[in-house]
């Protein structure tokens, strides 16, 4: 391979997409319409009190049942209180993807009537400011409440009787918007490269152009990794602009670390690669176009763009683990949401090996000449 | 000198056709040669396999010394190539491609003399999809000639376009064999090859059926040259009469043979004497074309067999 061979090629690749509007609406426009889309329709459920989960080990008191409906009445929280031991309390909110959950301990009423310090604990998830913020401020105001109505009142020797402790819950809680960030890099890493290399490969084919090409000093390997470098590029650029109309208009949460980007570069080697494999399987450009269709249209949907594999029933859950997308958008989600990188590794290098298997088949596969 | 282009035995097949059936030719290097033939002739899968575009079923082909099929990476730097009908990138501009070729093959030629060359260079910033179909091919051959190829294949250069762009690509053909340059040229538009080729060779149904210099063609396979005297039949009757020759009477005019030159004096004696009515006088020879025309009819009907391999 020739660094010059792919510039120049780069070259051409680059001036063929920036200068055809439609290919880069499909890039660059279209995932923000798709992002504002899904954000909308799911971001307004849920806007209603946020669900408050209570744990009251002073049962039977009056006191406890005074605080409890004095939150109810705030309206900003409705009040939901569970039977689970105070110690699992963290990860049982975790587990159920609760964002906020309140702990009321036991002689909550036997301290407060008698001006002991007793604190209440308020579990939050962090990544969820907006429940955190309306919970703790009715929490607050509550508290204050309880503090002016206590037996010893306003007097300045008087100590604050009930406190406020703040715990996480167990695992972070996330948002549908979270997920769709990652969900739909995955899918432009998806539909770019694949629509466009089973269309070119086919039809440069019909065309005679790369009849032309192998007359040059161009390998077939040189075109396809300048293919790879522009998607590369292309996925920078598209992820940017997804991740910032996902913060910027849902207030998403993800986290942007390195390791965001060697699935940025892999995702991309994979599809041109695929792409090719399927433009170079099929004889004319329709049935290449069916080909291609065929193995883009279940990752489209099945790999974790739109809906997390995990609300999938097992049958399609299995399924979704033969796609080479959801490895790519798995190790999205754990990179930028749950901070698993042995998990991001394994998928990472799923997504590798893949790739050098079909660039490699790809290759030889992919004929600039007839026999 | 070692030929530029030799082949020999060469055979084609597709399935159970035999698209080229086993061929022999050369080509002299510095020459322009003009393969000739009716479409499906063959042509073009001769072509190809030069240009190391197809494996040939048999025989031996050297380019430049060179396999094209297994040494085509090598041979790919030597020669240009303008294929049939050429293509290329929608939205690159003509400069851009040019451009591109020279870091493919990392050549200095300066894109601005090579466009001048064509005709092209009003165009240089034009995109390909605009380009008229004899401006296509005009930057097709600029490309071809991006790496100072030592052959040009020329495949149907001119197919199509008009005579303005026709004759701009001729005097590029005519300047490539001043250069040294081999020109492999396919066509068949006759006129083309009579005008430009040092060498032809006409192709029928995969097999050579006439090759040498233009002249040598017509010399072998033509028909003598012809006396032509506008004027009644009458005469045609007065020279069979008084001179035994073949005279033929056609629409107000009369035409003779000529087997001797010396015939024509005669024959212009004879009529002045007689009195008659003539006009115009002149003297037709076959061209290539009339020759090409008349071999294919005759193979077609099977009177002619195709030159026997030697």
């Amino acid at each position: 391979m020739k660094l010059r061979h792919i510039g120049a090629e780069f070259k051409v690749v680059y001036r063929s997409y920036a200068r055809n509007p439609v290919a880069l609406f499909f890039s660059l426009v279209f995932p923000i319409i798709l992002i504002s889309l899904f954000g909308l329709i799911f971001s307004s459920v849920g806007s209603s009190p946020a669900a408050l989960y209570v744990v009251n080990d002073d049962q039977g008191s009056a006191v406890s049942g005074a605080f409890l409906s004095a939150l109810s009445n705030t309206t900003v929280v409705s009040v939901h209180v569970v039977q689970v031991n105070a110690s699992g309390f963290a990860s049982w909110l975790g587990q159920n993807d609760y964002p906020v959950g309140l702990l009321i301990p036991a002689g909550f009423a036997e301290n407060y009537t008698h001006n002991r310090t007793v604190n209440v604990t308020v579990f939050t998830d962090p990544a969820d400011a907006a429940s955190s913020g309306a919970v703790l401020g009715a929490v607050q105001g509550v508290v204050n409440e309880f503090n002016l109505h206590s037996a010893c009142g306003l007097r300045p020797s008087c100590p604050t009787v009930v406190g406020i402790q703040l715990a996480n819950v167990g695992s972070p809680v996330y948002k549908y918007i979270d997920y769709l960030i990652p969900g739909l890099i995955g899918f432009s890493i998806l539909t770019s490269p694949m629509f466009s290399l089973v269309d070119v490969s086919s039809s440069y084919r019909k065309e005679g152009i790369f009849r032309q090409l192998s007359l040059t000093p161009l390998t077939r390997s040189e075109w396809l990794a300048a293919r790879v470098v522009w998607y590369v590029l292309l996925t920078f650029i598209s992820a940017g602009i997804m991740i910032g109309a996902g913060i910027g208009l849902f207030g998403a949460h993800v986290t942007l670390t390195l390791g965001v980007l060697p699935f940025l570069v892999v995702g991309p080697f994979f599809f041109v690669s695929l792409g090719m494999l399927c433009g170079s399987a099929a004889r004319t450009p329709e049935s290449a176009a069916l080909i291609g269709n065929i193995v883009t249209f279940p990752m489209m949907f099945l790999s974790g763009t739109f809906f997390t594999v995990s609300s999938f029933p097992p049958g399609l859950q299995t399924f979704a683990h033969v796609l080479p997308l959801y490895y790519v958008i798995d190790g999205l989600n754990q990179v930028m949401l749950f901070a698993n990188a042995g998990r991001a590794l394994v998928d990472l290098l799923v997504v590798l090996v893949s790739s050098v298997v079909v660039f490699v088949a790809a290759v030889r596969l992919f004929k600039w000449r007839d026999e | 000198m070692p030929a530029a282009v030799e082949v020999d035995g060469l055979v084609k097949r597709y399935g159970s056709l035999a698209a080229v059936g086993g061929i022999r030719f050369e080509v002299a290097p510095g020459t322009v040669f003009a393969f000739l033939g009716p479409n499906g002739a063959g042509k073009t899968t001769t072509v190809e396999i030069l240009e190391g575009l197809r494996r040939a079923s048999a025989g031996t082909v050297r380019v430049l010394g060179l396999d094209p099929w297994r040494e085509g990476e090598a041979l790919h730097r030597r020669i240009g190539v303008i294929p049939q009908e050429f293509r290329f990138f929608e939205k690159i501009t003509v400069r851009e491609a040019i451009e591109y070729y020279r870091s493919l093959f990392g050549t200095a030629v300066d894109p601005g003399h090579l466009l001048a060359r064509v005709e092209l260079l009003d165009k240089a910033n034009a995109r390909f999809d605009t380009l008229s179909g004899g401006q296509k091919q005009k930057l097709g051959l600029a490309l071809s000639l991006t790496n100072e190829p030592e052959i040009c294949f020329l495949d149907e250069p001119t197919t199509g376009l008009d005579p303005h762009a026709r004759r701009a690509i001729w005097s590029v053909i005519r300047s490539l064999r001043k250069e040294g340059r081999t020109v492999f040229l396919t066509t068949h538009y006759l006129e083309e090859a009579q005008l430009l080729a040092d060498q032809v060779a006409i192709i029928h149904r995969g097999r050579i059926i006439a090759s040498g210099t233009p002249e040598e063609i017509i010399r072998t396979h033509g028909r003598p040259s012809r006396l032509r005297i506008d004027g009644p039949p009458a005469v045609a009757d007065l020279l069979r009469r008084e001179l035994g020759l073949a005279a033929r009477a056609d629409a107000g005019h009369v035409e003779i043979e000529l087997s001797d030159k010396h015939d024509a004096l005669r024959i212009l004696a004879a009529i002045d004497r007689s009195g008659l009515r003539w006009d115009r006088v002149a003297t037709e020879d076959d061209t290539l074309e009339d020759v090409f025309v008349r071999l294919v009819g005759q193979m077609d009907e099977g009177t002619l067999k195709s030159e026997a391999p030697a």
